[in-house]
């Protein structure tokens, strides 16, 4: 179902947090709300569920308008962070709590509870309490209970923020993979940009109570619309230098880098340069020379920090097995035509 | 070297330190059901003449049964005001947002922290007032309003440690305020709410200076007041182990209650405990 958030503003003691944001979720799609803590996002999720009331704007389910609606009566599904299950329950009463609360008949309840923990892959642990489960298997259950009465919207508040880095890869596929059997919309609130690439259709990326950009995770990716978006996605994460155009080239220290086709008619003067790690390397030619100021060994790359000689820091990642040293002298080059370049208050040229 | 040799030192510094206490109340049992020689230790003989108050109206202030009865209907229905208002009570200044609420807060505080016994002339004139000067009603009301502030404060602790997260989901969930607070939080409380009912039935068991002063007449007796009547009055000769069997009659049912729930009373300390 669709879901549309017009003009929404939201004042906390006379504080705007967020200030007339529109956004609008397609029927079936996983919007990502990502930001730095503290812009707003978990605030946008909390009003679309009604534990925060709006001060000003509308908020519509397909064609339902459920601004003024309290919770009980908005039917959206929520995860929480810390997945709030009932301690005092065991799973299958947790996941049959909100059906008990519409009142169905037992065997209505019972038929459910089991489809829904055949989907999330539980249903061996409906007889436990949620203290003996491991917080993968507590996520599942948070999940089976939002889905249970087939809500028009799914809302996961940094769902994977309390597991383990394994666990984390491995709930991130399954709640992706739960999202798209159920066909369900859902938004994704989070922090982590590898989550909001990995697991939605499309990310908004906020920042201080706005949306900076709104678009598919690759097209942010590769075309973000500022230095802020261009930083927020990434690991390890884009560098920046401060270049000058002249003579057909970007000027700056260590060397010169060539300048793209499309490029070259929206640059002059002062500009400030975003390299991905990627796109900086032997294999690009040469052209900067500078000193290799850091190497970080991940296995399958290194990563390498490359001091030019005005002190810049820019990054490269490499497959293994180079073996540069600290300190050694580099001459790499740039791919020119994944070059982003910005003005020199942030905004991409 | 096994756990238990090691904590011999505390366990024999505890038992020298607790060994007055054992032997009083080891005299208290033994002196109800014997008697002893003048200026003697040893008893001489086993009788039960002691517990004679059990059938005999050895005061002339009523049975000993309708004062237990007292006693029940008292602090039962002090423990029972006290746990039904402090439960819905300390809900709301937990988690409802309503105008003063600080000033409530505050005003809790400061009541469990004065003296009963300064406002007991106040609280006569009150009583009489209203017509219920010694009567079991109005030491009832009167027990019930000196606990509650205890009662608030301590089922706020609880209250405090559910969290918020799992009322929002409830009513995520559809569930109403009501609802949420009946089938979700109350269950987590539970052991808090247990453990006030002990403590305020107690409290309500053992409770002297009111009944004393607001209900002195023998209808309206409880144990303590009978118990006390054998050496107020002077008209009664004394009988010590008298007094000492009507006193482990008194003190039985704390002790038991002790017994049966002394892990539930420990949760009060705690502030609380999780599922």
């Amino acid at each position: 179902m669709q879901l549309r958030l017009k003009n929404f503003t939201k004042t906390f003691d006379g504080l705007t947090v967020i200030d007339n944001l529109d956004l609008t979720v397609e029927s079936g799609e996983m919007m990502a709300l990502l930001g730095p803590s503290g812009c707003g996002k978990s605030t946008t999720l909390f009003t679309i569920c009604g534990i925060h009331r709006m001060n000003g704007g509308t908020l519509h389910f397909g064609e339902r308008d459920v601004s003024d609606l309290p919770s009980q009566k908005r039917n959206v599904g929520v995860v929480f962070q810390n997945y709030a299950l009932y301690p005092h329950m065991n799973i299958r009463e947790n996941i049959a709590f909100p059906l008990r609360v519409q009142k169905l008949d037992t065997a209505t309840i019972n038929r459910k509870v089991g489809e829904i923990a055949e989907l999330v892959h539980i249903p061996e642990l409906l007889g436990r309490r949620p203290a003996q489960l491991s917080g993968g298997q507590q996520q599942r259950v948070a999940l089976a209970r939002a889905l249970v009465r087939q809500p028009d919207v799914l809302l996961l508040d940094e769902p994977l923020a309390n597991l383990d880095a394994k666990l984390r890869l491995e709930m991130r596929s399954e709640i992706r993979r739960i999202q798209l059997e159920t066909g369900i919309t859902a938004i994704l609130v989070t922090h982590d940009q590898v989550e909001a690439m990995s697991m939605c259709d499309r990310i908004a990326l906020m920042k201080d109570g706005k949306i900076v950009q709104l678009s598919a995770p690759d097209q942010m990716y590769n075309d973000p619309v500022d230095t802020f978006v261009a930083g927020f996605l990434g690991n390890p994460p884009i560098s920046y230098l401060d270049a000058n155009v002249a003579d057909g080239q970007f000027q700056t220290g260590g060397g010169g880098i060539a300048i793209s086709d499309a490029l070259k008619p929206k640059v002059s003067g002062q500009i400030q340069l975003g390299i991905r790690p990627e796109y900086f390397g032997p294999q690009f030619g040469s052209g900067l020379q500078g000193k290799i100021s850091f190497v970080e060994t991940q296995g399958r790359e290194d990563l390498y920090n490359v001091t030019l000689s005005n002190g810049a820091v820019l990054r490269s990642i490499q497959p293994s097995g180079r073996r540069l040293k600290l300190g050694e002298t580099v001459d790499w080059g740039v791919d020119a035509d994944h070059a982003l370049a910005f003005t020199t208050d942030g905004a991409r040229i | 070297m096994t756990s238990n040799f090691r904590a011999f030192p505390i366990v024999a510094l505890l038992t020298i330190l607790s060994l007055p206490l054992v032997v009083m109340y080891g005299f208290t049992i033994l002196d109800s059901v014997t008697d002893t020689e003048p200026g003697s230790l040893v008893p001489t003989e086993f009788t039960v003449h002691h517990w004679r108050f059990l059938w005999d109206d050895t005061t002339g202030r009523g049975s000993v049964w309708t004062a237990t009865l007292n006693t029940f209907i008292f602090a039962g229905s002090t423990a029972a005001i006290v746990c039904a208002t402090s439960l819905t009570s300390a809900y709301a200044l937990s988690r409802l947002n309503f105008p003063a609420r600080r000033f409530f807060l505050a005003g809790v505080i400061i009541l469990h922290a004065f003296p009963t016994i300064t406002l007991i002339i106040a609280i006569f004139l009150i009583l009489q007032f209203l017509g219920l000067f010694d009567t079991l009603i109005g030491v009832i009301m009167v027990k019930a309003a000196l606990e509650l502030p205890f009662g608030i404060w301590v089922m706020k602790g609880f209250y405090d440690t559910v969290p918020w997260e799992i009322e929002m989901a409830g009513v995520q969930d559809g569930a109403s305020r009501f609802i949420v607070w009946h089938k979700l939080v109350l269950p987590q409380v539970q052991p808090g709410l247990s453990a006030l009912l002990i403590f305020s039935f107690l409290s309500g068991w053992s409770e002297f200076i009111l009944p004393l002063v607001l209900a002195p007449g023998s209808d309206a007796q409880v144990l303590s007041t009978y118990l006390a009547y054998f050496l107020l009055d002077d008209s009664l000769e004394v009988d010590f182990n008298l007094f000492k069997s009507v006193g482990l009659f008194y003190a039985l049912p704390v002790i038991l209650i002790y017994l049966i729930f002394q892990k539930k009373l420990m949760n009060i300390y705690g502030g609380g405990s999780k599922g």
